[in-house]
């Protein structure tokens, strides 16, 4: 499975929907993931992707949209 | 360390329920009971200041602890809506309760503030004797403030909260506290001396979510206790959805955690303390059992602070 599957399968796992935003969509503005899914969120891309997201790293701009999750992880490699 | 010897509290008596907070930023109640889990919140009147309600709710502490106002050696008034920059709320809050003399020490950190004078009272009062904290709000004022986001005004109430920490005896003792801030998210949570609140809420909830669970189980483990042993978390009231999902980071029961905020709202840094003064009425100590304080706020501010009933 690629990154971008990976992703997608965990955004559909933590929102609990079927469908997905656009890459570049925000996740909260098109009201598919609430301020409460964004931890979910961080830790399941913690485990999937075995990494420690540090505190400093938790912004939520970083996680708006796939895009920018792939580029945050792009980030980390 | 130091024990814990009585808690006080004081709320208005104005009931503002979430339909009249609703109706300000164009929602309903079901919105902000889904949002927040709250209810209810309480104004207090506008000619009742931060100080007054500090004062009341020092007053029940002292009573309930039988203490006389001779007795308290220092007073720390947490604060995030003191009506001047300066003083803050210490001192008059001081002067009313017949406290002459004594150090009366302003900390304005919302939210996290009691949980911080918690935590320094109990070390200092080794020194110091026998120290009042108190945590008094009065958010109305900061919400009535325009323009209203739906997101934030509807979330606060006013009230006062205290307690008596005393080097001698009490009904729980102190047996650490863990206590940390970073300024990289100061922006995110935030009032100007005549702004509204302005709150990233994403970043409060994702930042609140790791570091309040981080800070207890640091605390527990430097202790061996697990978070299943813990009696009863006595959190910052700060939003239901918030308290439930740290019960299942430390992966225990959300009852665990003592609740109000159905009725009063997010008191800011009163909010631990009329937690800890309802828990206590409500419940009997059983000698060891811990109990756990924790707080995060504005700063951002956290921490925590480990008890175990005598």
């Amino acid at each position: 499975m690629d990154r971008r599957a990976r992703i997608s399968a965990i955004l559909r796992r933590v929102a609990g929907k079927d469908g997905l935003p656009e890459a570049d969509e925000s996740l909260f503005e098109s009201g598919f993931l609430d301020s409460f899914g964004l931890p979910d969120l961080v830790s399941a891309l913690e485990k999937e992707f075995s990494l420690t997201i540090p505190d400093a790293d938790l912004n939520p701009r970083k996680f708006e949209s796939i895009e920018k999750i792939e580029n945050y992880l792009d980030s980390r490699v | 360390m130091a024990f814990l010897k009585a808690f006080g509290s004081w709320l208005p008596e104005r009931v503002v329920t979430s339909e009249e907070a609703a109706s300000w930023v164009g929602t309903d109640a079901q919105w902000v009971k889904n949002v927040s889990g709250i209810l209810e919140r309480r104004f207090a009147r506008d000619e009742e200041s931060v100080a007054d309600m500090a004062a009341r709710a020092g007053a029940d502490c002292l009573e309930r602890a039988g203490a006389l106002a001779s007795q308290v050696k220092m007073l720390l008034v947490s604060s995030g809506s003191s009506e001047r920059q300066f003083p803050g709320p210490a001192a008059a809050a001081a002067q009313k309760m017949g406290l002459s003399d004594i150090p009366a020490i302003d900390l304005p950190l919302a939210s996290a503030g009691s949980l911080f004078a918690l935590s320094l009272a109990s070390r200092l009062a080794e020194q110091v004797g026998e120290i009042l904290v108190i945590g008094a709000e009065k958010m109305s004022r900061l919400v009535a403030r325009e323009p209203r986001e739906r997101g934030v005004a509807v979330l606060f109430g006013d009230g006062a909260g205290a307690c008596l920490v005393s080097p001698e005896s009490g009904m729980c003792q102190v047996v650490d506290s863990q206590i940390a801030s970073d300024g990289n998210f100061s922006d995110d949570l935030y009032a100007d001396v005549d702004s509204p609140i302005r709150m990233n809420g994403r970043s409060v909830i994702l930042q609140a979510s790791r570091k309040i669970p981080g800070a207890i189980r640091i605390l527990l483990e430097r202790h061996g206790i697990l978070p299943e042993q813990v009696s009863a978390f006595l959190m910052h009231q700060a939003n239901q959805n918030l308290i439930v999902r740290i019960a299942e980071a430390l992966g225990v029961p959300a009852e665990r955690f003592y609740s109000n905020i159905d009725r009063y709202g997010n008191t800011s840094s009163a909010s631990m303390l009329i937690a800890a003064a309802e828990w206590c009425r409500e419940h009997t100590f059983e000698p060891g059992e811990p109990l756990v304080f924790a707080g995060f706020g504005a700063g951002f501010h956290w921490g925590a602070l480990l008890a175990r009933a005598v």
